[in-house]
């Protein structure tokens, strides 16, 4: 599929081209969402519920528990979804779900859900990759935006640096060694006392802090210049607040959340400004639940404008995971003539841009 | 009345179509746990080779539990995606009742054995009393010694069916004190087409265990197993706060 006929598609002005409506589930993790979505880029609705309130007791998300509160939601979401967008599955054209990467368990509810909805209704399904999906939330409030462009997926589970060369065409820079950017926040967050989960609350207590107060690792990978690491981060992190206990010293948990957050966004920036001057690529996107951390949203802001390149992000409702950003990214594959059979599988592990 | 049976809580992925007191087709295997990939393939062949319309059914009988989490999840969604697409009520058929219910008609106590795994069985009591079939002990998940006893305690002939046969029949042997016997293979495991007729018996009867689509959940008969460790480590802080800390293993 050329980039021109998807322009138009999503440009208004030919009436020549039926609308393409899409039913998209999400339920790689612990939302379960559901979303009607028209011609790849107008939301007509986005439902998700929830589970964080359920896994903060335990510190993180309980697999058992998330398949277990998937299975009792998803119908209503997924009517929920259809009734907001004021539609019918008769009215739809396809089905999209994400099938992986995610949690085994969590990935099945959505899979056998999307497959028996499609199989009943004759419906086309379109199988979505759960990052792709991520890239693809920025679409929807950029419709300017096209390929070839630059994406940085930071969120609990990802840190990919992926050049978007052309719809469903994803060759990945750049990937995390050890922990992902979101895990880090998660760690340290559970470190000085803020719980679960770590990111947001991270970003607001870091506005009170010093960023330059206590002067963290900025790791990079030796040989893989787009590459990250950052459980030596967290470590770092974990041994300062660990000295100054022993020492006695006083603890500043504003300082230590700026000047980590402040290891991380200074990483990710610089690697992203990097990789795009490398690839000559002029455009920089944001993707991922990391995306809605409004540091690093203001300095890769900076940096972008300083070297001339554009930059999108999506809102932070985009940002989370959503079946929004799944429909994007299943219509693009609809059109390319991408169909998933009734044996579809979740695959926990996909890679990105695998087919 | 047609209704659309779908199996998926242990080993056997197995669906059927009942219609008027008739099983028009059923497939079963019992054979590797695959279901994400062949439930759906299957009931598509079985509509196919029957032809049969979805759209023509009544009513989705599921098997809801206990048994594996992952399969009955996989049965239960592909019924709830069925039922919300075609506006068709789910008929929520206990696991362990739908293996007992293989056995109709026997004049012995049937005893449904799922291996449930940590040393525990999803089992129940069942006898037959004319043409119904009346549960003695409902399906729950104990160790076996603590069937065997209750079997023991009522001193009737029983028959054993379900998975946990072939993992537990050396403790059978040695701890049953009434006269027993084993199901044969077609009797011994869950089928969809026992499913469906169990599931037609309620409809008929005010439609009990008759549920939306939407409110469709599988009963587990477990907690998972982080919530376990909580209320364990709940129990112990209860425990060590009166007294010193001993013994508390929850089980």
């Amino acid at each position: 599929m050329s980039p021109e006929r998807c322009h138009t598609a999503t440009g208004n002005i030919d009436m020549d081209d039926k609308d393409v409506l899409i039913l998209a589930i999400e339920s790689s993790c612990d939302e379960t969402a559901a979303a009607v979505v028209k011609n790849g880029r107008e939301v007509l609705s986005n439902v998700i519920s929830s589970q964080i309130e359920l896994h903060k007791l335990y510190g993180g998300v309980v697999p058992e528990i998330a398949s277990r509160k998937h299975i009792e939601k998803i119908n209503q979401v997924i009517e929920e979804a259809l009734d907001t967008a004021n539609v019918t599955l008769d009215d739809l054209d396809a089905v999209g779900v994400t099938y992986g990467p995610g949690l085994v368990g969590a990935l099945l509810v959505g899979v056998a859900e999307a497959k028996a909805i499609s199989y009943a209704k004759k419906l086309p399904l379109v199988g979505v990759h759960h990052i792709e999906g991520h890239i693809s939330a920025n679409y929807i409030e950029n419709k300017d935006l096209e390929p070839p462009f630059l994406c940085m997926v930071v969120s609990g589970g990802h840190t990919h640096l992926v050049l978007v060369k052309d719809y469903g065409k994803y060759e990945i820079l750049g990937r995390t060694r050890d922990d992902a950017a979101g895990e880090a926040f998660d760690k340290v967050a559970r470190a000085i006392g803020l719980g679960y989960p770590g990111g947001p609350k991270i970003d607001k207590l870091s506005r009170e802090g010093n960023p330059k107060a206590i002067d963290f690792p900025k790791a990079h990978v030796d040989g893989a210049p787009l590459d990250f690491s950052f459980s030596g981060l967290k470590s770092s992190v974990l041994n300062y607040i660990n000295s100054c206990k022993m020492k006695g010293e006083e603890i500043i948990p504003a300082d230590i959340a700026a000047s980590f957050q402040e290891a991380v966004v200074s990483v990710i920036v610089e690697k992203t400004i990097m990789a795009a001057k490398e690839y000559g690529i002029d455009k920089v996107c944001l993707a991922g639940g990391v995306a809605s951390n409004s540091a690093l949203r203001n300095r890769m802001k900076e940096c972008c404008e300083a070297q001339y390149l554009k930059f999108y992000y999506p809102s932070p409702v985009l940002c989370t995971d959503n079946a929004a950003m799944i429909g994007a990214a299943a219509y693009y594959e609809y059109l390319a003539g991408s169909r998933a059979g009734l044996d579809l599988n979740a695959v926990p592990n996909l890679k990105i841009g695998q087919r | 009345m047609k209704i659309l049976a779908i199996e998926s809580s242990g080993l056997v992925a197995s669906v059927a179509l009942w219609s008027d007191g008739c099983l028009i087709g059923e497939f079963t295997t019992n054979f590797k746990k695959t279901h994400s990939q062949t439930l759906l393939p299957m009931l598509d062949q079985l509509m196919t080779t029957i032809g049969v319309e979805l759209s023509e059914c009544d009513a989705i009988a599921v098997s809801a539990g206990p048994g594996s989490f992952t399969g009955l999840r996989i049965g239960s969604a592909t019924a709830k995606g069925l039922g919300l697409a075609l506006d068709l009520p789910i008929i929520e058929v206990p696991t362990v009742d739908g293996i007992a219910y293989n056995l109709f008609g026997t004049d012995r106590v049937v005893c449904p054995l799922m291996d449930a795994k940590r040393q525990q069985v999803y089992t129940g009591l069942y006898t037959f009393d004319n043409d119904k079939m009346a549960v003695l002990s409902s399906q729950k998940a104990v160790s076996i010694t603590r069937i065997l006893e209750e079997i023991n305690a009522l001193g009737r002939p029983v028959i054993f069916n379900g998975d946990g046969v072939p993992v537990y029949k050396a403790i059978i042997e040695q701890d049953c004190r009434v006269p027993y016997c084993f199901a044969p293979a077609s009797a011994a495991a869950q089928r969809a087409g026992t499913l469906a007729s169990l599931a037609a018996v309620y409809w008929k009867d005010q439609k009990e265990h008759v549920v939306s689509a939407r409110d469709h959940q599988p009963d587990y008969l477990r907690l998972s197993q982080a919530e376990r460790e909580l209320a364990a480590k709940q129990a112990a802080k209860a425990v060590a706060s009166g007294q010193d800390a001993g013994e508390n293993k929850n089980e």
